[in-house]
C-alpha cells in the first residue's frame, strides 16, 4: 500500500529539485558573466566613439567635430520636447536630425546596430550625470 | 570713455545687406583727448572652411566666413584692419586655404592680418599659409598701441616631427579637438625669446595687444584650452599696464583679467563649441568672469556663431560680438573694477535661462 506514496513523494521531490535546479540557473551569474557583459558593452561604446569621429554624411563633417566628447548632447534629458520638430522627441530622432541635416547624411534605423553604437558612446560620456527627462 | 554702436540700425542694416552699401553703425567715441586716436578693428576667426571635393566645400562653414566679410564691408566708418584669428582652414590644405583667402579677399578697404591657427599648420607647418598671408608671428604698432600676433600652436619637436608618419596623419591627429593623441600646444623657446625682445624698448605706458590662437591662459588641457607656457608668457606681458590678450580657437564667449592682463575670446564663423564644463569627465577651469554665451539651437545653423567690433579707445579692448542668430553682446574693460565685463549680463540677476550649460 505504501509504495505507490513512495513513488509519488519521490517523483514530487525530483520534480522540485529539478525547478529549484532551474531557478537558480538561471539567477546566478558570475565574474566571468559581469566581465563578459560588461567586455560587450565596451566594445559597442568603442564602436559608437568610432563612428562618432567618422564622417557619416557626404561633406565630411563628423559628430565630434561639433560635440567633442559628446559634449552637449545631453541624453540624460531624453525623451524631450524638441520645439522644431514640433513633439517629445527620443534621442535617436535628434541623432538622425543631426545626421540628415549638418552633415548632410541619411537616417539610421532606430534599431541599427550604429545607432545602438552612437547612444552608447553619448551615454558613457555623460555616465554620472543624473537622468533629467524633458529638461531643456 | 564712452562709445555707442547703434544696434537697432545695425540690425536692420545687417538684414538688409543687399540693399544697403553701408552699414550705419555710429560710434561715439570719448576716450582720448585727441579723438583721432581712437580706432577700432574688426576680428574674424575660425572659418574652418572644409574641402569635400573637387569644388566642393562644406557649404555651413563657407556660409559663416561669407556673412561676415558682408557685415564687416558694411561697418561705418571703416575699421582700420582686420584681424583673422586662425583656423582659415579644416586640414591646412591649399584648397581650403586659397578658398578661405579668395573668400577674405572680397574685404574691402581695411588692410587684412592672420593668426596661425593649428588647422592651417600641421600638415605643411604652415608654409603654404605663409606664402598667402606672411610669418608665422610679428609685431606692429598702430596708434600708440603695440600690437603682437603669436603663433601660440606649436607642441614639442618630438611630437611635430618624429611620431607620425605621415603629414595627413599628423594633421588629423591634431585636427580632432577631443583626440587624445593630440598634445598641449605651447608658444616655445624661441618665439619667447622673440617676444622678450620685442617687447624690450616699448614703454610699460604703451598698452599692448596681443593676438593669440590658443588662450594664453589655463582652461581646459583634453580640448587645448590651453597654452602650456602660459605663465611664461604671462611674465613678459605683465610688466605693462594695460594688455590685453585676444585669442580664438575656443568658438565661444570667455574672459577673464590676470594682473594687468585682460583675456578675451572671440566667436567662430564655422561651429559653436560647448563649454568645457558640459564634458561631465573634464576637470576645467573657465574663468569666473565669464558670462556664457547662449546655448546654440542647432535648428539655426548661424547660432552661436560669429564675428566681432574691437574698440581700443582706451588702450583696454572692448570686444561687441555681432552673433548671427542672437543679441548681440558687448564685453568691455571696466576702468572701475579694473577687469572685462558684459555690459548687460554681468551681474548675476541679469543672466537669462540660455546663458545657463549643463
Amino acid at each position: 500500500m505504501l509504495k505507490p506514496a513512495f513513488k509519488t513523494l519521490f517523483w514530487c521531490i525530483s520534480t522540485l529539485a529539478l525547478l529549484l535546479g532551474n531557478t537558480v540557473q538561471a539567477d546566478e551569474f558570475n565574474k566571468d558573466d559581469l566581465n563578459r557583459w560588461q567586455t560587450q558593452f565596451d566594445k559597442v561604446v568603442q564602436d559608437g566613439r568610432k563612428l562618432w569621429v567618422t564622417p557619416l554624411g557626404s561633406n565630411g563633417v563628423s559628430c565630434a567635430q561639433c560635440h567633442p566628447n559628446a559634449a552637449n548632447t545631453h541624453p540624460e534629458t531624453y525623451p524631450k520636447f524638441q520645439k522644431q520638430l514640433g513633439k517629445v522627441a527620443p534621442m535617436w530622432e535628434m541623432v538622425n536630425w543631426c545626421l540628415s541635416n549638418p552633415v548632410e547624411g541619411k537616417a539610421l534605423a532606430a534599431d541599427s546596430a550604429e545607432m545602438t553604437a552612437l547612444q552608447a558612446y553619448v551615454t558613457y560620456e555623460r555616465r554620472g550625470v543624473k537622468l533629467e527627462p524633458g529638461k531643456h | 570713455m564712452s562709445h555707442v554702436i547703434n544696434r537697432r540700425n545695425f540690425l536692420k542694416g545687417a538684414s538688409a545687406l543687399t540693399a544697403a552699401s553701408t552699414l550705419p553703425i555710429s560710434m561715439i567715441e570719448l576716450a582720448f583727448a585727441d579723438s583721432s586716436q581712437n580706432f577700432s578693428f574688426a576680428y574674424i576667426s575660425d572659418a574652418h572652411i572644409q574641402h569635400v571635393k573637387g569644388k566642393d566645400f562644406v557649404r555651413n562653414w563657407d556660409r559663416g566666413l561669407i556673412r561676415a566679410v558682408a557685415e564687416t564691408n558694411l561697418l561705418t566708418p571703416k575699421p582700420d584692419f582686420v584681424m583673422f584669428g586662425g583656423d582659415l582652414a579644416q586640414l591646412g590644405k591649399k584648397e581650403e586655404l586659397d578658398h578661405g583667402a579668395e573668400i577674405l579677399s572680397g574685404l574691402s578697404g581695411s588692410k587684412l592680418r592672420c593668426v596661425m591657427g593649428e588647422h592651417d599648420y600641421y600638415l605643411d607647418l604652415g608654409q603654404y599659409w605663409e606664402k598667402l598671408f606672411g610669418p608665422q608671428y610679428y609685431s606692429f604698432d598702430h596708434k600708440g598701441v603695440h600690437f603682437v600676433v603669436l603663433n601660440s600652436i606649436l607642441t614639442t619637436d618630438e611630437w611635430t616631427f618624429k611620431r607620425w608618419p605621415t603629414a595627413v596623419q599628423r594633421m588629423n591627429e591634431m585636427a580632432g579637438l577631443d583626440n587624445p593623441n593630440g598634445s598641449p600646444f605651447m608658444v616655445g623657446d624661441k618665439q619667447r625669446a622673440w617676444l622678450k625682445n620685442d617687447l624690450a624698448n616699448i614703454s610699460k605706458e604703451t598698452p599692448i595687444v596681443v593676438f593669440s590662437h590658443s588662450p594664453l591662459q589655463k582652461i581646459y588641457k583634453g580640448w587645448n584650452f590651453w597654452t602650456d607656457d602660459a605663465e611664461q608668457v604671462q611674465a613678459l606681458l605683465q610688466p605693462f599696464k594695460k594688455v590685453n590678450v585676444i585669442y580664438g580657437h575656443v568658438h565661444q564667449i570667455q574672459y577673464n583679467q590676470i594682473g594687468n592682463i585682460s583675456f578675451n575670446s572671440v566667436m567662430a564663423t564655422a561651429w559653436p563649441w560647448p563649454y568645457p564644463s558640459t564634458y561631465a569627465q573634464a576637470e576645467q577651469y573657465l574663468p569666473k568672469l565669464t558670462v556664457e554665451m547662449n546655448r546654440a539651437d542647432p535648428f539655426f545653423e548661424r547660432d552661436a556663431t560669429g564675428w566681432q567690433l574691437i574698440n581700443v579707445a582706451t588702450g583696454n579692448v572692448d570686444l561687441h560680438y555681432s552673433l548671427s542668430n542672437n543679441t548681440s553682446r558687448t564685453v568691455a574693460f571696466n576702468s572701475k573694477t579694473g577687469q572685462p565685463e558684459d555690459t548687460s549680463y554681468q551681474a548675476p540677476e541679469k543672466r537669462i535661462p540660455p546663458q545657463s550649460h549643463f
